[in-house]
């Protein structure tokens, strides 16, 4: 197996006995689960599965209604917060900036100040940071793209996406595949929530089965040797 | 990630932002003019009614006009879900609701600015009392409609018609801060009496209401 998986590590969250309720409708009905760090998990279900309201919770966005989560050893959210990057369905980003204005800022929030990380965040998705258009003339695929860079600007261990090939034509989604199997493999664990399974086959560690609020499987996916380190090729 | 650095750095995207679309300033600006003008045409005062009324008038005008900003305070952050990006990070709450008071702030400050000498002319204003006083009563009374207003735009954002709603609960808290900035200002203008009280008491409204929003923000940035 390549990367760094070690699943004799402390996991990297533990789940005890999660319930979500919205009014009386229960999207998390009692999950309970951990996972090892240095893996790359896929999240899948059908719509209203509760995927995205799993790792909204986990990445400290909602509150749970009941059971708790301790996330990289500590159940405070804001302890970590700085090791933990989370992109959302929506691109969470500002349309009147341009790409680096945009990065620079978010980086700010982490206490960066530093432009050639931003340079950095925006090559590796294939994003030219000299592009100097605001991003609401972005098309949606180049702002998913700016938005996994805004989510893993600040090298944080545990990453979580949420829908990040929404919009992507399938050779940008299939490098952002790639791009996600070589940041695993520097130790990171990542939680991609997805209805492409087919794209991160022979890239992710697991696929997670979701089914109304539940995890209903675990399944050991087949890696294949190593991602490529090409560079990221945009057409 | 210090909470005057994330001030600081939220503050100046907002002001960038804010040049690129003008979407606050232009609608202050249009919404205080048409007040301006349609009251001189309503009431055509002279320069002594001018004095007594001008207090309320300015404020008047002022107040609605910078509910026209406060309401979009948060809509640039509710765009694209950015506000979650934020909630993530781990930059301190408040840095975000004072850079937000403090542009609003500037915002206002602004307005009042391009409009003060329309009311002078306008209305025939000339200020018995020192002009150094309307600026600390302008600033003061600035600072209790924007950090309130702030924070009830910030309240208002998940409701599903918080234009209505913002009016509807700034108003009522303000009344004691109007009150202080409209008596302060007739004071001024008509030399009749002394604003000390008034600006003490506005002082005092700020420190309270400034203290007061910061130790909530944090709750009601996180509520679902």
């Amino acid at each position: 197996m390549t990367g760094s998986s070690d699943l004799s590590s402390p996991p990297v969250i533990v789940l005890d006995n999660l319930v979500k309720f919205f009014g009386r409708f229960a999207a998390i009905r009692g999950i309970s689960a951990s996972f090892a760090p240095g893996r790359l998990y896929v999240l899948l279900g059908d719509n209203g599965a509760g995927k995205s309201t799993l790792l909204r919770m986990v990445a400290g966005l909602m509150e749970p209604s009941q059971g708790s989560f301790t996330l990289l050893g500590t159940k405070s959210h804001r302890e970590v917060a700085h090791r933990v990057g989370y992109m959302g369905h929506a691109p969470l980003l500002y349309d009147e900036l341009s790409g680096m204005e945009n990065l620079r800022y978010f980086a700010g929030l982490y206490g960066l100040d530093d432009d050639a990380v931003c340079r950095k965040a925006m090559k590796m998705v294939g994003l030219d940071p000299e592009l100097s258009r605001r991003i609401g003339q972005y098309s949606q695929g180049m702002r998913q793209r700016l938005s996994l860079a805004r989510a893993v600007l600040h090298d944080p261990e545990l990453i979580l996406l949420d829908e990040p090939f929404s919009n992507v034509d399938v050779h940008s989604a299939r490098e952002m595949a790639a791009v996600l199997g070589r940041v695993r493999d520097k130790g990171k664990t990542i939680f991609v929530v997805t209805h492409q399974a087919a794209l991160m086959e022979g890239v992710a560690d697991e696929f997670v089965h979701m089914a109304a609020g539940q995890i209903v499987a675990r399944e050991e996916a087949v890696r294949k040797a190593a991602a490529s380190n090409a560079e990221w090729t945009p057409r | 990630m210090t909470t005057i650095g994330v001030t600081r750095t939220t503050l100046l995207k907002d002001l960038r932002m804010e040049w690129r679309s003008k979407d606050a300033i232009n609608s202050m600006l249009f919404f205080a003019l048409l007040v301006v003008v349609i009251f001189s045409f309503a009431f055509n005062p002279t320069a002594e009614e001018s004095r007594r009324i001008a207090g309320g008038l300015i404020w008047v005008a002022f107040l609605f006009a910078a509910v026209v900003a406060l309401n979009q305070t948060w809509a640039r952050e509710l765009r694209n879900q950015v506000l979650d990006a934020y909630r993530v990070s781990p930059a301190p709450p408040n840095a975000l609701f004072l850079a937000k008071a403090i542009g609003n702030f500037f915002f206002v400050v602004v307005l009042e600015a391009l409009m003060a000498p329309l009311f002078v002319v306008f209305y025939d204003l000339r200020s018995v009392g020192p002009v150094w006083q309307l600026i600390v009563v302008a600033l003061l009374g600035t600072w209790a409609l924007v950090v309130n207003g702030t924070f009830f735009a910030a309240l208002s954002i998940r409701t599903r018609s918080r234009e209505i709603m913002l009016p509807l609960i700034l108003f009522p808290i303000s009344i004691p801060a109007l009150l202080a900035m409209v008596d302060a200002t007739t004071s001024i203008l008509t030399g009749e009496a002394s604003p000390d009280f008034w600006i003490k008491m506005l002082a005092v409204y700020d420190v309270v209401f400034t203290a007061v929003c910061l130790l909530l923000f944090e709750s009601v940035l996180n509520a679902e």
